[in-house]
C-alpha cells in the first residue's frame, strides 16, 4: 500500500519553452481541470516534489540547474517531459546551443507530445508517472530488503 | 555575623596583595584562592540561613563608623581632584553637593545612628550568594582575559594590578551594600561601587572610555547625591538612619525617604532616563561588563528597589515607579531588536531586565517581590555566562558582531552551547527568566492590568531579538571548521561554572524559592507565593524533556540522505556559492533583519527620556501628596 | 482519572480532528474557487505518502529540531486539554515554535532562513495580543488555569467581546492564512519557495504538518474557552471562527511583514488593551 498514487506533488521547471506548454501546465491547475482532485499540487520546491515537469528543451546554461533539481528531490520520483521541445528538442533540435530533449541529462519516465501539449494529455502523462513512481517506489523497498540496486536505471526508458 | 565581617572585609586582603605584586604566577594563585574562598564563604552563609529571618548585629565602638567617614572624604577628594583635572566640573559639583549633605548632617543632624549596623536576611543571603559565586567565577576568568586583552591592545598601558585591586575592592564593598542596616554605611559602599565602576569603565583611558566613564560618574552621583537627601531627611526628621526602622515606620511616613532612595536605584540600575551610562559603560573590559554592569552592580541598584517595597506597595509613587521600570522595558527591548553589536544587546536585555525587577519592586506585593527575586538570580547568572562567552568569542573570531557569529556551532561547538544555555535561559521556557516572567505576569494582573499590557507587548521584541541571534548560532554552514583559538582553563572554569548555575537554577529553583524566597516574603507581608505543584511537575517535565532532548545531537541518523540547500537548481559545488547572472559564481550571504526604521534607537531613546523624565517628576510630586 | 482520559483522548484524536480539518479547509477553499478540490482524506493521504518518501536532508541537526517542534507541540496541547495553566500552554507554544524556527535557520538556506525571519516577525506580531488574550481570561476567572475556567458556568464573550475579536485576528497569522502567511507561503504563493519548510522533505514534513494539526485544534481550543458554558454554541463558534478564517484567506492578498506587525500590534492595543481597561473600571 502506497500513497504516491493519492498525492502526486509536482515540481514544475521551464527549460527554454516558448511558455505554450507552460502556460497549458498551469491550465491544468485552473477550475476547468482542477488537478487537486487527485490531490496534485504544485509545490515548486524539489525537496517537497515527487513528479518534476519540464517544459522546453536542455542547453548548456541550463543543464546544471536540471541536474540539480532533480538531485534535491527525494526518492521515489519519476519525471515528465511536457512537449515536443522537452521530447527530443522539437524544432529547435539543431540549434547549436539545445542539446536536445531532457533525456540527454536525466533519465525521462513519461514524454507527453504535442505543440503546445494539451492539458488532457499533460494530465495524462502525469498519471501514467504515477504508476511508474509505484513501480519504483516497490522496487525500492526491495533493494532496502536485498543489495542495493541502482534503481533509476532499471525504469530509465 | 563573623561570615558578615569576613565576607565585607576579606576581599581587601587579596585587593592590596594584588595592587603589590606583579609577577602573573602569583597573582593568579591569589585570584584563584580568594575567589574560591569568597565563593565557599557566602555558600556557607547561605546554607546556614535556609529557612532563616532576620537577624541584626550591632558593631561595637564608633572607629568603624569614623573608619568610613574618612574613607567617604577620601572617595570625595579623590573625585573632585578627577573632575577638576578632567575640567568636568559637574562632578565636583555633585560630590560637593553630597559630601556636604553628608557632613551637615554628621554634625548637625544631632546624635543620630542606627543601633543595628548589619542585618542578614534571605534577600541579602541570596544577593551575597551571587556577588560571592559569580563575582567570584568572573574574577577567574577575567586573569586570562587581561592577559589576552593586553596582548590583542598593545596600545593600552597595562594596568593590571589596579585592576584587580579594583575588582576585589567591589567585591567587599558589595557585600557591603547587601549587608548594611545603617543606611550611612549602605551609602558609602554604595559610593564605592561607583567610584570602581568609573575606574573600571575608563581603563583603557581611550577618549571615548574616559567619557563614558565620566557620564556613568556623573548618573551615579546624581543618584548618591538623591541617597543622601533620602538619609538627611531621614536624620533631620525621623531621627534615625536604620534601614529596618525605615521599614517600619509606615508607609505614610517612609515614603519620602523611600522615594529618594527609589530614586537612586533607578539610576544605580540604569533605568530610562539614566540608561545611558549602562550603554557607554560597555566600552570596559568584557569581565567588567559581566560583573559591575549585569550581574551584581546594578542589582544592587534593584535591590534597594526591592527593599523598599513594602513601602511601595500600594502606593501612587510606587505604581509610578513600577511604571518607569515597565517602559523601560518595553523600549529597551524594542531598542535591541536593532543591535549587530552583541555586547549592545546584552546592554539593552540588562537594561531591559532591570526594568522588569524595578517594575516588580514599584508594584510592591508579595508576588511581585517573589518575582523580583527570582529575577535577579536567573539574571544574575544566564547573563553573567552571556558577556563571558561574548568575551571569549571576541577573541576567538575577532568579532562582537552578531552577523560574524553564523554557524558558530561548527565552529566553536562548545562556545556556542554556553550561548545557548545562557540565551534559553533570558527567554525560553521553562527556563528561569520565563517562570519569573510567568508569577510577574500574575503579580501585574492582580496589581494593575496596564503593567502586565506593557509587559505583553515587551516580551514580543525579546523573544524576537533572542531567537534571530540563537538562529545565527545554530545556521550550520555546509563546510564546517573549527576555529583554530582554544580555550583556556580559567575561561573553561568561568564558563562552565556559569552554564551549570543557570540550569541549576532553572532545576533548583523551587528550592531557592521555597527555602529563601517563601521565607522573605512571609515574614515581610505575611504571605508567601507559591507555585501549584501540578504547576511545578509540569515544568520539571518540560525541563527534563529540553535537557534530553540535546542527547539527539550525538544521534546520527543512518537513513538520511544529505543534498544541498536550494538555491532555485543554480547551486555550486560546496553548496555555498550559486551561480549568478552572466555566469558569475556568487558567495551565498545571509543576513539577519534589524528593523533599524521602525525599532530606532535613537528616536526610541528619546521617547523613553521623555516619558521617563515625566514619570520621576510624578514619582516625587504623587510622593508629597 | 478524567483529565488523564480528556488528555489521552487530545492525544490521539487531535491529529485525526485537525486532518480532517486540513482536508475540509481545502475543500471549502477549491469551492470558494469554484474548483471541486481534493477527498476530505487528502491531508492524511500527503502525510503517509511523506512518510514513505526519502529522508533528504541538508544536515542532521536540522530534522531533531523538527523532531522536538512536534513533541513540544504536543506538550503544549497536552497542557491546555488536561485543562493545565493557560499562560504555561502559551510559553511552551513559543518554545514550540523557536523550535521550528531553529530548524529552519539550521539549515543555512537562503529561503528557509528568510521563512525563518519572518516567522519571527510573525511571532513577534501576535505575541502581545496572545498574552493579552490571557490576561483577559485571568481578570475575567480569576485563575489561569483552563479546568477553573471551564467550571466557571458564564459566557466569556460577552466580558471579552474585544479580546475575542483580536484573537481571531492573530489566529489567521497562526493558521498561516492569507493575508499574514508570509512564512510559509501557502497555497500557490512561491516567492520565497516554501520559507520555513523548504529544506525538509519525506519524514520531516509530515512531522511539520502533523505538528500543525496540533497546533490548529490547540487554537481552536482556546477559542473554544470563550463559549465553554455552552458547548454546543462553542462548537458551533469554532466552527464558525475557522470558516471564517478560510474566508479571510481566500479574500484577502498577501500583505507585507511590516503590516503584519503594525496591523496586529494596532488591534492588540486598541481591542486587547481597550477590553483589558474596561474590565479593570469595572472590576
Amino acid at each position: 500500500m502506497s500513497f504516491l498514487k493519492k498525492s502526486p506533488w509536482i515540481l514544475h521547471y521551464d527549460g527554454t519553452s516558448c511558455n505554450g506548454c507552460d502556460i497549458e501546465v498551469l491550465a491544468c491547475l485552473t477550475p476547468m481541470y482542477d488537478v487537486e482532485r487527485f490531490g496534485i499540487v504544485n509545490v515548486g520546491n524539489p525537496k517537497h516534489a515527487d513528479i518534476l515537469l519540464i517544459t522546453g528543451s536542455v542547453n548548456e546554461q541550463n543543464t546544471p540547474v536540471v541536474k540539480n533539481l532533480y538531485r534535491q528531490m527525494p526518492e521515489p520520483k519519476a519525471v515528465v517531459a511536457i512537449g515536443i521541445c522537452a521530447t527530443s528538442g522539437g524544432i529547435f533540435q539543431d540549434c547549436y546551443n539545445v542539446k536536445g530533449g531532457i533525456d540527454k541529462v536525466i533519465p525521462v519516465d513519461v514524454y507527453v507530445p504535442g505543440c503546445a501539449a494539451r492539458p488532457e494529455a499533460i494530465i495524462d502523462g502525469v498519471v501514467k508517472a504515477l504508476g511508474i513512481l509505484e513501480e519504483k517506489a516497490k522496487a525500492l523497498k526491495e533493494a532496502a530488503h536485498r543489495q542495493p540496486v541502482e534503481v533509476e536505471e532499471s525504469s530509465h526508458d | 555575623m563573623k561570615t558578615l565581617f569576613f565576607l565585607m572585609a576579606f576581599p581587601l586582603l587579596p585587593a592590596v596583595l594584588l595592587a603589590a605584586v606583579s609577577a602573573a604566577r602569583w597573582r593568579n594563585a591569589i585570584v584563584k584562592m580568594s575567589s574560591v574562598v569568597l565563593a565557599a564563604a557566602a555558600v556557607a552563609l547561605g546554607v546556614a540561613h535556609v529557612k532563616g529571618g532576620t537577624s541584626y548585629y550591632a558593631v561595637e565602638g564608633h572607629w568603624v563608623d569614623g573608619a568610613l567617614f574618612c574613607g567617604e572624604i577620601g572617595l570625595s577628594l579623590y573625585l573632585l581632584v578627577k573632575g577638576f583635572l578632567s575640567r568636568r566640573y559637574v562632578v565636583p559639583l555633585l560630590v560637593v553637593l553630597q559630601t556636604g549633605l553628608m557632613i551637615y548632617s554628621e554634625f548637625f543632624g544631632g546624635v543620630v545612628s542606627a543601633e543595628r549596623d548589619l542585618s542578614v536576611d534571605n534577600l541579602s543571603v541570596i544577593m551575597a550568594m551571587i556577588v560571592g559565586v559569580v563575582g567570584g567565577l568572573i574574577s577567574i576568568y577575567s586573569l586570562w582575559y587581561m592577559k589576552d586583552y593586553h596582548a590583542h591592545h598593545p596600545e593600552i598601558p597595562n594596568r593590571t594590578r589596579s585592576f584587580f585591586f579594583v575588582v576585589f575592592v567591589f567585591l567587599a564593598a558589595m557585600f557591603g551594600i547587601v549587608f548594611s542596616n545603617n543606611l550611612r554605611w549602605m551609602y558609602f559602599f554604595w559610593e564605592v561601587t561607583s567610584v570602581c565602576s568609573f575606574w573600571l569603565i575608563g581603563y583603557s583611558q581611550t577618549e571615548e572610555a574616559v567619557q563614558n566613564a565620566f557620564r556613568a560618574l556623573k548618573i551615579n552621583l546624581l543618584g548618591g547625591l538623591s541617597f543622601a537627601l533620602g538619609i538627611v531627611y531621614l536624620a533631620f526628621v525621623h531621627k534615625t538612619v536604620d534601614m529596618s526602622q525605615l521599614l517600619a515606620m509606615g508607609q505614610a511616613a517612609a515614603l519620602i525617604p523611600a522615594m529618594f532612595i527609589a530614586f537612586a536605584g533607578l539610576t544605580k540600575s540604569a533605568q530610562m532616563p539614566f540608561s545611558s551610562w549602562l550603554l557607554g559603560a560597555m566600552v570596559a573590559p568584557t569581565p567588567v561588563s559581566a560583573l559591575l554592569h549585569s550581574s551584581t552592580m546594578v542589582k544592587a541598584g534593584v535591590y534597594v528597589i526591592i527593599k523598599m517595597a513594602p513601602i511601595l506597595q500600594n502606593t501612587a509613587a510606587g505604581f509610578v515607579i513600577a511604571l518607569i521600570g515597565g517602559v523601560t522595558f518595553l523600549l529597551a527591548s524594542a531598542t535591541a531588536v536593532s543591535q549587530n553589536n552583541a555586547k549592545r544587546v546584552l546592554a539593552y536585555s540588562t537594561i531591559a531586565n532591570l526594568g522588569l525587577i524595578v517594575a516588580c519592586g514599584g508594584v510592591g506585593t508579595f508576588e511581585a517581590v517573589w518575582a523580583a527575586i527570582l529575577l535577579v538570580v536567573f539574571h544574575a547568572v544566564a547573563k553573567g555566562l552571556l558577556f563571558l562567552t561574548v568575551g571569549t568569542i571576541e577573541h576567538e573570531i575577532g568579532s562582537r558582531d552578531i552577523e560574524d557569529m553564523h554557524g558558530l556551532i561548527t565552529r566553536s561547538p562548545a562556545l556556542a552551547i554556553f550561548m545557548l544555555i545562557g540565551i534559553a535561559g533570558m527567554f525560553l521556557a521553562p527556563f528561569g527568566m520565563l517562570i519569573s516572567k510567568w508569577v510577574t505576569l500574575k503579580a501585574f494582573i492582580d496589581s494593575n492590568p496596564i503593567l502586565a499590557i506593557l509587559l505583553a507587548f515587551g516580551s514580543a521584541p525579546t523573544l524576537f531579538f533572542w531567537a534571530k541571534w540563537m538562529g545565527k548560532l545554530l545556521a550550520v554552514p555546509h563546510t564546517p571548521r573549527r576555529t583554530a583559538g582554544q580555550i583556556e582553563p580559567e575561561e573553561w572554569t568561568a564558563l562552565l561554572g556559569l552554564a551549570v548555575l543557570t540550569i541549576g537554577a532553572c532545576g533548583l529553583f523551587p528550592l531557592i524559592a521555597a527555602e529563601y524566597i517563601e521565607p522573605y516574603t512571609m515574614q515581610l507581608y505575611g504571605h508567601a507565593f507559591s507555585l501549584g505543584y501540578a504547576n511545578l511537575a509540569i515544568m520539571g517535565i518540560m525541563l527534563g524533556a529540553l535537557i534530553l532532548l540535546p542527547l539527539g545531537f550525538f544521534y546520527f541518523p543512518k537513513n538520511l540522505k544529505y543534498e544541498g540547500a536550494y538555491m532555485a537548481g543554480a547551486n555550486l559545488p560546496g553548496n555555498l556559492s550559486f551561480q549568478g547572472s552572466l555566469g558569475q559564481p556568487r558567495d551565498m550571504i545571509i543576513r539577519n533583519v534589524y528593523f533599524r526604521a521602525y525599532f530606532n534607537e535613537a528616536s526610541l531613546s528619546r521617547l523613553g527620556n521623555w516619558i521617563t523624565v515625566l514619570l520621576i517628576v510624578l514619582m516625587f510630586v504623587t510622593a508629597e501628596l | 482519572m478524567k483529565i488523564f482520559l480528556i488528555t489521552l483522548a487530545y492525544l490521539v484524536l487531535a491529529p485525526v480532528l485537525g486532518g480532517l480539518l486540513a482536508g475540509f479547509d481545502r475543500i471549502v477553499t477549491a469551492r470558494m474557487q469554484s474548483r471541486v478540490g481534493p477527498p476530505l482524506f487528502q491531508p492524511f493521504y500527503d502525510v503517509l505518502k511523506l512518510m514513505a518518501k526519502e529522508n533528504l536532508a541538508v544536515n542532521h541537526f536540522q530534522n531533531f529540531y523538527i523532531l522536538c517542534f512536534l513533541v513540544f507541540m504536543i506538550i503544549t496541547g497536552a497542557l491546555f486539554f488536561a485543562g493545565g495553566d493557560l499562560l504555561l500552554a502559551i510559553f511552551a507554544l513559543t518554545l514550540a515554535g523557536i523550535f521550528l524556527v531553529m530548524g529552519a535557520y539550521s539549515a543555512n538556506s537562503p529561503y528557509s532562513i528568510i521563512g525563518a525571519e519572518r516567522e519571527l516577525i510573525l511571532m513577534m506580531a501576535y505575541e502581545p495580543m496572545l498574552l493579552i488574550a490571557a490576561i483577559g481570561l485571568y481578570m475575567a476567572t480569576g485563575t489561569f488555569i483552563v479546568h477553573d475556567m471551564i467550571a466557571i458556568h458564564r459566557p466569556l464573550i460577552f466580558q471579552l467581546p474585544g479580546i475575542f475579536l483580536g484573537l481571531v485576528y492573530i489566529l489567521t497569522i497562526k493558521f498561516r492564512k492569507s493575508p499574514f502567511d508570509l512564512s510559509t507561503s501557502h497555497h500557490g504563493h512561491q516567492e520565497i519557495v516554501k520559507g520555513l519548510t523548504t529544506e525538509f522533505s519525506g519524514p520531516a514534513l509530515a512531522m511539520i504538518e502533523v505538528a500543525h494539526w496540533y497546533e490548529n485544534i490547540l487554537l481552536l481550543g482556546l477559542v473554544y474557552l470563550f463559549f465553554a458554558w455552552y458547548p454546543p454554541a462553542a462548537v458551533a463558534a469554532v466552527i464558525l471562527t475557522y470558516f471564517f478564517e478560510i474566508f479571510i484567506d481566500n479574500t484577502y492578498a498577501r500583505t507585507k511583514w511590516h503590516y503584519a506587525v503594525k496591523w496586529s500590534w494596532a488591534v492588540a492595543a486598541t481591542l486587547g488593551v481597550g477590553n483589558v481597561a474596561t474590565l479593570y473600571f469595572l472590576r
